[in-house]
């Protein structure tokens, strides 16, 4: 038996986090270094996944298969595609920033509780949602995706509640309601998307007898396992509803501003960039192959739904007063981008999809944690307590400019790869859907550049006249992430060479090819 | 007139007949009878052992009667008698098969794991230099009297419990496994006179606990007389109270009439009030809607290691009991018993999960929850197939130790009252002791379903079950309520964890190795059929085959 690499690199987080859980109270700065070092070793092990992964080979790589439970036909089956290296990879990558951005987030006087050892259990929550969303990335068995799906709840909901963002308008005690207001209507938002997908995995179950994707996959591709039409598509119903509540698609999208409000910007950060992602992965790789028709019958529905997701957030966007909340709803628009691309059934929309996953990991980490050391530094979340910082504190600014750049797409940056190809990709199929998504462009250049002109330009304020500019612990964190975005915007080869063989298997499990470059067709 | 020949004027002399001694199965009987021996032992310990080594001896007697029998059931099991060898025994009262030794094997368990949680005795600060446990110094003086006083003061404990809990244990290991319907009305109330007693024992808010007992007592007859009157039905339209004869009638197998009951066998009006009537008795013991109503008050009245013992071991076995009367009496009538047990059901999980989120207190909110959970196993009994028995076997193991462990947290949140029971004074408990709340978060996930504990795994067994049984639609209720549901539990891990500590809460008490045993079982079970249920649900699954 080969070595269990994608086990391991879950199981590298997990040690971690009940490590760093053990690291005695005194020791806090032992537990952060040590939460630093697992996941530094989780991203070797990613990389290693991505060395050792070969594109163009079988579809499924380095597979795991043990039994667990014979009763539920549970398999413990692990494999990845390259849609799962390159979303293992975008976890592995940000997470150490996310640790060392959140370095003092957790710090006892930091919080301002007696809590016990919150060091120790910030930084073990984030290595523990880590290893849980590698693994669901690497989970073929449904079940044990749909485990990871709803087990993750648990300890990012303990640190959206439990650690945060203090700067904050009013008393301690108003932030502390605010913050578990928004705890829990993400987790009840959340459960109750998991549970309606648990009545489908059932259903599933009583359809397919096991739930191994391969198997299930195998016997629709090959008309073994028919599925009367009405089944199917109440069974999609069931799955895409838990992902669309976490990736979050409009109308289910209401809790993610208040949770990205409330939680500390790594925190946000590990929520858009990483968790909600696993909400989009699960859409290509759940419900377009195990139920292609019904994806098909509902794709209509559901590009009116991502279009208005990427409008309606944009718009959102430019009207907010609060930073967070404004990455947020630039998030949700994102979002929207993102299904659309995988729902318009073309290759480039796919793959431009896929991309759009990373570079909106990298660039919405980018500006937010940006933004995070900004407003730790004001003690404030409005953007209207700022002005003139690019003065003041020259590189932060510049940073923050190179984020908002990311965010709208500016060709040369990251972004812009995926968004043109979702566009592009869009358009061959859906013509005039393509061309109100556009529209979402010119907003995100609105409610960016807006944003930047308020806060960084104009006369300085006097609050922020002191301000200090990045530290080098801050640099550390931004300048890896600018220099990925340039770096993917200008020579996005690496990821489309990855995933383009898997958007192909995905695209012929829903029996779509591209439309034929034909002029008419656009007319 | 000479005595005689008045006598002879409504009597004749029947001829002798010559009775046979019944035939008694002892070494398959013996779980049932070494734990009532046991409780005999105990009340004579209560008579002559001094009344400072009684504890102590009560203690053992009970601890060594459940462990003994726990072994015979597992020495039953290995014999083959969950499987091969199941038969019915003295004289087809009781059956020994899967269901009756699993569930017996849960009962004794859990009843071990709450009998430990009886005998604790730190908690409670030392009344005039005595440690005392949760219950009554002396349960005939009326409560605020000078004679409670003295007997507080003089020392007195009410070492009953733990023969009374026998007791109820005994008539809980007979309740699933009766085999026909008069053992099975003796066995209801062999275990449910010692629990009203035990409900009325609590040491604090007297009034407030005999308030319960006295609820528990009346609903309890009440319903007792239904099911009483549903077997006295029954054996009006079917001539015969054993299951199996039941049956065979139900099924149209049997056609020699008893003459006596001419008039009324095979009367289905008979059949269908009656079997209604049965149902009605043994739906209030596991608290469905709408015959759920003395559940919350119970709860909260009851002391709280009799409450969790109560909420465990009693649900156990009226399940059984429910199963076997669904499963072997009444398969030929289940057209008629399902749509019924749906509408149960559905309204059991919907109520239960929709008015606990209006609780204040801790105790109730148990209540309401234990009322969703019977919705949730039920739509496991409905599935009417064999998977719908194991996972209600599994269902019910996992429930049980969850439900002890997290009633014996509750019991370490003390104030000057007593236990801290409205949920206000749980604020901040994870800043103050994060580690009981830690312990009481994970049984809260694992009463909503989270992933990786065995509340999980036992839902998704009894789901699974009912889906394949045909039940979609009370799945999809079923998960929809379980989201309700997961509000309030939240809404407590909130609570706990993200709200400051009121300066004058509740301390948390360190409670002796007895409850951190209960606790600890509690917390391995829930992770161990959490993560690798598989040995468990195979032990379900052999275990699923009743005996007729």
């Amino acid at each position: 038996m080969s070595f269990p690499l994608l086990t391991a690199t879950a199981a590298v987080p997990a040690i971690g986090a009940i490590v760093t859980a053990a690291v005695p109270a005194a020791r806090r700065t032992a537990a952060k270094w040590l939460a630093l070092f697992f996941s530094l070793a989780t991203l070797v092990l990613a990389i290693v996944i991505g060395v050792r992964f070969a594109p163009g080979g079988e579809r499924y790589q380095l597979t795991e298969s043990h039994a667990w439970i014979a009763d539920f036909g549970v398999r413990y089956e692990l494999g990845v595609d390259g849609i799962g290296v390159a979303l293992i990879g975008l976890t592995a990558l940000l997470i150490p920033f996310v640790i060392l951005a959140g370095w003092h987030d957790a710090d006892p006087e930091e919080t301002g509780s007696k809590r016990w050892r919150p060091t120790q259990g910030f930084f073990a929550l984030i290595l523990m949602v880590e290893a849980m969303v590698i693994l669901s990335f690497e989970a073929t068995d449904v079940f044990l995706f749909y485990i990871l799906f709803e087990a993750m709840l648990i300890p990012m909901y303990f640190l959206i509640g439990g650690f945060g963002d203090r700067a904050h308008a009013g008393s301690d005690e108003k932030a502390a309601t605010q913050r578990s207001y928004a705890a829990v209507k993400f987790l009840l938002y959340n459960l109750a998307g998991g549970l309606i997908m648990l009545a489908a995995v059932i259903g599933l179950y009583v359809v397919a007898g096991n739930f191994s994707l391969q198997e299930i996959a195998a016997a629709r591709a090959s008309g073994e396992l028919e599925m009367a039409t009405n089944t199917e598509r109440l069974l999609f119903l069931g799955f895409f509803f838990a992902f669309a509540v976490k990736a979050p698609l409009w109308p289910l999208h209401t809790w993610l501003p208040n949770a990205m409000g409330e939680a500390t910007a790594p925190v946000a950060v590990l929520i858009t960039a990483v968790v909600d992602k696993v909400g989009t992965f699960a859409m290509l790789r759940f419900c377009l192959q195990l139920f292609p028709e019904a994806s098909k019958w509902a794709t209509p529905v559901i590009l009116v739904l991502a279009l208005i997701s990427i409008v309606y957030g944009a718009l959102l966007a430019v009207g907010q007063r609060d930073i967070k909340r404004l990455v947020a709803y630039a998030s949700i628009s994102h979002f929207g981008f993102i299904i659309m691309g995988i729902f318009a059934m073309t290759s480039q929309g796919q793959s431009g999809a896929t991309l759009y996953m990373i570079n909106h990991g990298i660039s919405t980490a980018a500006l937010m944690l940006v933004a995070g050391f900004l407003i730790s530094r004001r003690g404030s979340r409005l953007i209207a307590d700022y002005g003139g910082v690019q003065k003041v504190a020259p590189v932060l600014a510049g940073t923050f400019l190179v984020g908002s750049l990311a965010t709208l797409s500016l060709p040369g940056l990251a972004p812009f790869v995926s968004e043109f190809l979702v566009l592009v990709g869009t358009f061959t199929r859906y013509p005039v859907v393509g061309i109100i998504a556009t529209f979402g462009i010119v907003l995100a250049a609105l409610y960016t550049l807006v944003l930047y002109q308020r806060t960084m330009t104009g006369p300085v304020k006097v609050e922020v006249a002191r301000m200090p500019d990045l530290r080098v612990r801050e640099l550390v964190v931004v300048a890896p992430l600018i220099a990925l975005l340039i770096f993917l915007g200008v020579y996005p080869k690496p990821v489309t060479e990855l995933v383009n063989p898997a958007v192909g298997h995905t695209l012929s499990d829903v029996q779509k090819k591209d439309p034929k470059p034909e002029v008419e067709a656009a007319k | 007139m000479s005595a005689s020949a008045v006598h002879s004027l409504w009597t004749t002399a029947a001829p002798i007949e010559k009775i046979d001694a019944p035939t008694i199965e002892y070494a398959q009987l013996l779980p049932t009878l070494i734990v009532i021996g046991a409780a005999v032992v105990g009340i004579g310990v209560e008579a002559f052992v001094g009344r400072k080594a009684r504890y102590y001896v009560q203690m053992f007697v009970t601890v060594v009667a459940l462990v003994a029998a726990f072994a015979a059931v597992i020495g039953l099991a290995a014999g083959g008698h969950a499987s091969t060898e199941a038969q019915i025994v003295a004289m087809g009262a009781i059956a020994v098969d899967g269901p009756a030794l699993f569930l017996q094997g849960t009962i004794l368990l859990t009843g071990l794991v709450a009998v430990f949680t009886f005998a604790e005795r730190r908690l409670d600060p030392q009344a005039h230099g005595n440690q005392v446990d949760s219950f009554t110094a002396q349960a005939a003086s009326v409560p605020g009297s000078d004679g409670e006083k003295a007997a507080i003061k003089a020392g007195f404990t009410t070492t009953e419990v733990f023969p009374l809990a026998l007791f109820a244990i005994g008539g809980m290991l007979v309740f699933p496994a009766a085999n026909d319907l008069l053992t099975l009305f003796i066995a209801l109330e062999v275990f449910s006179l010692p629990l009203y007693l035990l409900c009325a024992l609590a040491r604090r808010k007297r009034l407030m606990s005999q308030e319960s007992a006295v609820k528990y007592f009346l609903l309890g007859a009440f319903s007792s007389a239904f099911l009483l009157f549903g077997i006295a039905l029954v054996y009006g339209y079917a001539g015969t109270v054993s299951y199996a004869g039941i049956a065979d009638v139900v099924d149209g197998t049997v056609q020699n009439i008893d003459p006596a009951l001419a008039d009324t066998m095979g009367n289905d009006a008979l059949l269908l009030v009656g079997g209604a009537m049965l149902l009605m008795g043994l739906l209030f013991k596991v608290g469905a809607v709408p015959f759920h109503m003395w559940t919350p008050d119970v709860y909260q009245g009851a002391p709280t290691p009799v409450t969790g013992f109560m909420a465990a071991a009693t649900k156990v076995a009226a399940f059984g009991a429910l199963l076997r009367l669904l499963y072997v009496v009444l398969p030929g009538l289940r057209w008629d018993w399902r749509p019924v047990m749906w509408g149960v059901a559905i309204v059991t999980m919907l109520l239960g999960a929709i008015v606990a989120i209006t609780q204040t207190d801790i105790k109730r909110l148990l209540a309401y929850s234990s009322i969703a959970h019977a919705g949730f196993i039920l739509a496991g009994v409905i599935a009417a197939t064999p998977d719908g028995i194991s996972s209600v076997l599994f269902y019910l193991g996992a429930y049980s130790f969850v439900t002890v462990g997290a009633f014996a947290v509750v019991t370490l949140v003390r104030d000057a009252g007593g236990e801290a029971t409205h949920l206000s004074k749980w604020a901040g408990l994870g800043r103050r002791s994060p580690l009981v709340a830690a312990v009481f978060a994970v049984f809260l996930l694992a009463f909503a379903g989270i992933p990786l504990t065995s509340g999980f795994s036992g839902k998704f067994a009894v789901f699974k079950a009912a889906a394949e049984g045909g039940a979609g639609a009370l799945v999809v209720i079923g998960v929809i309520s379980s989201a309700i549901a997961a509000f309030f539990y939240i809404r407590v891990i909130v609570l706990m964890f993200f709200s400051e500590p009121k300066p004058e809460g509740p301390t948390v008490a360190v409670p002796s190795p007895l409850t951190m045993t209960a606790i600890g079982v509690g917390v391995a079970v829930t992770l161990v059929l959490g993560v690798a249920p598989q040995y468990f649900l195979d032990l379900a699954g052999q275990a699923g085959v009743f005996v007729r």
